[in-house]
Order: structure tokens, then sequence, then C-alpha cells
């Protein structure tokens, strides 16, 4: 733990004998750490390559360093690792789209609305996610206000649902998830000192220009930590898929679930997991990189 | 794009401008011409109008009624993008996500020109910071931000140039060198200045004509050395400098004068310096202009007799005395330590003396206390 030691002794320059305290607040936050996060996740490492019993007895595996329980995962389940990152994309992408203009005209247009527009935004999370995720079905359902007028208006067949599909995960997905695009892009926009753009109109930049010159530029910090907060959780997410899919539209999170906790395959759902984890680290530290924003996070 | 930088050029009209809010006005039928190659100075106390008005120019607010014209071009409705002005503001507002020399390269990319480059650096030279091109704004000092703010505005060689109270978050001695500076500049580059600030000192420093507002109206427009020495009324009195303010009455003419009676003391004031709308006066006069001697001797010009010295101040190249009069009111003077007579000593016996050239007249209907109180904030 390099790090603790220099956040040490950098303390130690400023309060010389106070030297422990620095170590002491730490305490709390580490032991929770080490026995919530460490442990468990060394645990998991260990099951995933763990074999079956000799004994057959379901549920019961030794270690064997068994390390194709990788490959094994991988290949069954390539196709829902690649739904999965391609749902959460298309829910971040979605969530940007909608986030964007709504945060914008939150910190620049709303005057003395902006702190109740704020707290509508936050709202939802006043109800539990499964409630709203079943909520949404009822919205797509056959009885729900979406599905008759875009059947009217022809823009679906009639016999066309919306429920159990793609669409409905996706969009679920979306909507679940928005606030955690719209809050970090609110406050990146808001962040914004309004005569810097003044200044750019000043400087012969029209509205498209400045936008694009500007203001976008200047909000890049919560357009990234917004994409991450939001696709970080719906790549791992398994609700949406399981009350909105279909056996067809099925995510990792949904293979790892039932190696879990169907079929008591532990070493395979551990393996999932440690792989999904990687995927998303390496995916976002290329993202961060390719972004150029490491220092405004 | 036309290219803003030499489509239009020529003096700076306003023409009855108004800004209304719901409640008051902002600018108020203000009229103004300011010259090809000027540097003008918009001069007041906070909530006065000038930054409004600025702002008009400037294209980011319109107005009420008026109209604002460059030479010939009407550019009242034009977007802030379409003028050729260029803005220094008060907070400098560079862009933070770009380095200096892409916040200097900003309007001529936009306007689509060619060699940037050598522009930048010329810019960059021009106020002497060539070696931070690659700095991003907030790596830079306050002075050094106001430089580069500067510069991003005088590389696109606009008509006119506006600095909104643009040395105001800089250190005293700093915002000394800076008006030097950008008098110097404003002389090299050749370009209109319209500055607007409510220091005085600052304004009197660097402008060749100054405007002094007041409640969204001009309340007196001339070269600093007008507005001091010949005030036409107590606003500019008290807000440039300080004045003392005597009632009087208009008792005799004689010649270019007007004999002016003070509590009982006749004293003369220049006809030309007179603004009084009848025998009621305000009587004026700079403490730096008034004379101090022991009551015993005898000085030609204007005199007031029967002081008594109720304060000293010693500040090094000057005293300041306070002087009671016997009518009760107390006169600033501000004596030069040029003499080798040490100063007088409180309680002493004085009379006090002037040129009668120095002396002014103001309608003695108005409030004798107006500017005074007006506190300038920092």
């Amino acid at each position: 733990m390099a790090f603790l030691q220099a956040a040490a002794r950098r303390a130690n320059s400023f309060t010389g004998k106070r030297s422990r305290l620095p170590y002491l607040l730490l305490m709390p936050g580490m032991a929770f750490l080490s026995i919530f996060f460490i442990l468990p996740i060394l645990n998991l490492a260990a099951t995933s390559t763990q074999s079956p019993a000799a004994s057959g007895e379901v549920g019961s595996y030794v270690q064997t360093f068994k390390f194709s329980n990788y490959a094994n995962a991988f290949l069954e389940s390539r196709e829902q690792f690649a739904r999965s990152f391609i749902y959460a994309t298309l829910a971040t992408l979605l969530a940007l789209a909608i986030s964007y203009p709504l945060a914008y005209a939150i910190a620049f247009k709303s005057g003395r609305w902006k702190n109740l527009l704020v707290v509508l935004v936050v709202a939802p999370f006043f109800t539990s996610f499964l409630l709203r995720t079943i909520a949404w079905k009822q919205i797509l359902g056959e009885n729900g206000p979406v599905v008759g007028p875009l059947r009217a208006l022809h823009i679906i067949g009639q016999q066309t649902t919306l429920t159990a599909s793609a669409f409905a995960v996706v969009t679920g997905m979306t909507y679940n998830f928005l606030p955690f695009m719209t809050l970090p892009l609110y406050a990146s926009l808001d962040r914004i000192d309004p005569r810097t753009l003044e200044a750019a109109g000043d400087l012969y930049a029209n509205g498209f220009t400045t936008f694009r010159k500007v203001t976008f530029p200047l909000s890049l910090p919560g357009v990234v930590a917004g994409t991450l907060l939001t696709f970080i959780p719906a790549a791992g997410d398994y609700v949406n898929a399981a009350i909105l899919g279909n056996p067809s539209t099925k995510m990792v999170g949904n293979v790892i679930d039932s190696r879990f906790f169907r079929i008591v395959d532990y070493p395979t759902a551990a393996a999932l997991s440690f792989m999904l984890m990687a995927a998303i680290l390496i995916l976002i530290t290329v993202y961060i990189r390719r972004s150029g924003t490491e220092e405004l996070i | 794009m036309a290219d803003a930088s030499t489509s239009s050029r020529g003096d700076l009209k306003l023409t009855r401008i108004t800004k209304s809010y719901s409640d008051f006005n902002a600018v108020d039928d203000l009229s103004l011409t300011i010259k090809e190659g000027s540097f003008f100075a918009l001069l007041g106390p906070s909530g006065c109008g000038k930054t409004t008005t600025l702002r008009m120019i400037a294209g980011l607010e319109e107005p009420t009624a008026g109209s604002i014209h460059i030479g010939t071009t009407d550019i009242t409705t034009m977007k802030p993008y379409q003028r050729p002005v260029n803005t220094v503001f008060q907070n400098y507002a560079l862009f933070p996500h770009l380095s200096i020399y892409e916040n200097i390269a900003f309007g001529l990319r936009r306007r689509g020109i060619k060699d940037v480059k050598s522009a930048v650096d010329k810019a960059l030279d021009l106020v002497e910071l060539p070696h931070l091109a690659d700095r991003k704004p907030n790596q830079l000092s306050g002075g050094q931000q106001q430089r580069i703010a500067l510069a991003r505005a005088i590389i696109n060689r606009p008509a006119l140039l506006l600095l909104d109270e643009p040395l105001g978050a800089l250190d005293l001695k700093l915002r000394r060198q800076m008006q030097i500076e950008l008098k110097w500049i404003q002389k090299e580059v050749g370009l209109t200045f319209v500055h607007v600030t409510h220091d005085q000192e600052e304004a009197m420093t660097m402008a060749d004509t100054v405007a002094l507002m007041h409640d969204g109206k001009i309340e007196q427009m001339g070269s600093p050395a007008d507005l001091y020495d010949n005030p036409k009324s107590a606003f500019v009195a008290n807000f440039l400098g300080q004045s003392n303010l005597i009632d009087g009455k208009i008792v005799d003419s004689d010649g270019d004068n007007f004999v002016v009676d003070l509590f009982g003391q006749k004293v003369s004031v220049l006809k030309s310096r007179s603004s009084a709308k009848d025998a009621s006066v305000l009587f004026g006069i700079r403490p730096e202009k008034l004379r101090i001697q022991p009551s015993d001797a005898d000085k030609p010009g204007n005199v007031l007799t029967g002081g008594r010295i109720v304060d000293v101040s010693y500040i090094g190249v000057s005293t300041q005395y306070q002087v009671e009069m016997p009518w009760g009111q107390e006169i600033m003077v501000f004596e030069q330590n040029d003499d080798g007579i040490p100063p007088l000593a409180k309680g002493d016996g004085v009379r006090l003396s002037w040129e009668p050239i120095f002396s002014f007249a103001l309608d003695g209907h108005e409030d004798a206390t107006a500017g005074s109180e007006v506190e300038v904030s920092e």
C-alpha cells in the first residue's frame, strides 16, 4: 500500500507527531473494504478455478486450478457477453442523447425552476429499481399508453408487441440509468461560466460554433462521468433483461445469475463474473485515455 | 461572414439609447459619440448603467429603444458575433480548456483567417508574454490572464475595443502598471478603446475623454482636466476627487466674474465656471487649491477669514487640515509640504486664500453631498 505510506509521510511533514492519525482515519474504510470487497473477491477468484468434487454432490467443489473454466465459460456465453456490451452501449448512447439537452436546459435556461428540476431528475430514485422496471413493463404492455398509438399510426405492425423484446430491455435500461447520466452532465454544464460563452460570441462564434468549440468541450468531464456511470451498471445488469426480455435477449448478468442460483455451477459463474469485471475495466481505461480527461475525473 | 475588422470604421454613435428592466431604466435616453481612435472612459458608481451601456455596444444586451452606429453602419440589432467589436471581460473569461495560443487564435480561426501563427506571435509579443503560449489559463497569474484577454481581443483589430473593469481584480501596484501599459498599447495599435470603470483615478489617468454616468444618464462629459476643474454638478464635483461646497449668493457682477457672498464674506468666481440658475449657488473650491496662513497674514485673491484648525493629518508629501469656519462648516485643505515651514497646529486661527480662477459655482438648489457618499467597492 504505497499510497498509504505516501499519505502518512505527507501528513507527517505537516503535523509532526500526529503521524498515526491518517492510518487511524483510514482504518474503518480499509477494514470495511477488506472484509466486504477484497476477501469476497479472493474467494471468488479461488472458486473460479475449482472442479466438481469427486463425491458428485451438487454444489460441492474442490480447488484444482482449472483455468480452462474461463475458456469454457466464455465459449458457452460469448453471445450473452456481446449482447451485454451492445445493449449497454445502446442504452448509454440513448441516455446521453436524452440527458444532454435536458441537463443543458436545466443548467442554462431554467431560471428559478432549476432546483425543482434537479429534484425531479432524482425523483425516480425514491422508488425501487425493481418497481420502476415492472412499471416500464406496464407502460410498454398491451394495455399501456404506448402500443396503441404506435399501432394506430402504423409505426409498428398490428401484431407487434413491445414487451419481451430487445427494445424493451434497452429502453428499460436507458430509463433506469437516466439520472446517472443527467446529474454529472448537469453538474459540469452548470459549472461553466456563462461569460466564457459570451466571450465566444464576442469572438465571432455563432451559437452552434460556441457549442461545438466551448460548451461541449467544457462539459466533457460530465459526458465521461455520465457515460461511465451508465455503462458500467448497464453492462452488468440482469434485472431489465429478466423482466423486460425474452430468452434471446439474455445478458451475461442473467447467465451468471442462473449459474449461481439455478445450476449451482459456482466455478463457471465466478469465471464469468471475473471476465465481465476485466472487460469493463479494460474498456473504461481505454475510454478515459482516449477522451483525455484523466485530470478532470 | 464579412471581414468584420475592416467593413465598418468610424465614430461610435449611441442615439437615445434606453434599456428598461421591469421596474427601472438602467440606461435612460443616452446619446453619445465616441471619436474613432480615442480612449474613452465610462465612469460611474456601481449601478449607474455603465456596464449595461457597454453590453449593449457589444451586443450582449438589446436596447429597449435607440440605435447604435459605428461609422454609418447600424449595429443595433446585429448579433455579437457579427459586430466589429471585441470585449475584454471583467473576469477575463478565457477559455479554460484551450491553451493560451488557442485562446488568442480563437477569433481569427472563427473568421477563417490564414496565417494565424504570426498574428498570435505578434499579439503575444505586444503583451510581452510570448513564453506562455502553451500554458492553460489556470496556470497564469491574474495579471497575465488580463494581458492574454487583451491580446485575444486586440488581435482581431476591432473597430472598437470594450474593456469592462479590466483592472478591477488586480492589486494596486499591478493596476498602476497596467494603466500605463494599456494607454501605451492603445496608442500603439490605434484602436478605439471604451473603458468602463468605477475608479475615477483610473479613468482620469488613461482616457482622453471621460463620461461620468449617474442613474443611467451622462452627468458630464469632457477631458479629465475639464471635468475636474469645471464640474457642472455637485455629483461630479464630489465623485471626481474632493470638493468643498459652500452655500452662497451671487450679489454682484464684475466683468468676467460674479461676486459671491459666503456668509458675509465676498469672493469671486469666473462666469464661465458658473452653472448657477439663479442667485443661489454652491460655491466650490478643491482642497489642494486652498492656501492656509496664520490669521494675521495678508494675501491677495479670494480670502475667507475666521477659520480655526480642528484637525491636522501629516501625510508626508502633504498635510491635510480640517478648518472650521465661523458658520460651522468644516473646510478641507491639502497643503504641499514644500516650503520648509512646519505645519500649523490644531486650534490655530487661520485664513484661507486661493486664486479666483480655481473656484467654481454650482446650482445652489443641488444636494451638496451628492456623489460623496457613493462608496467605491473594490
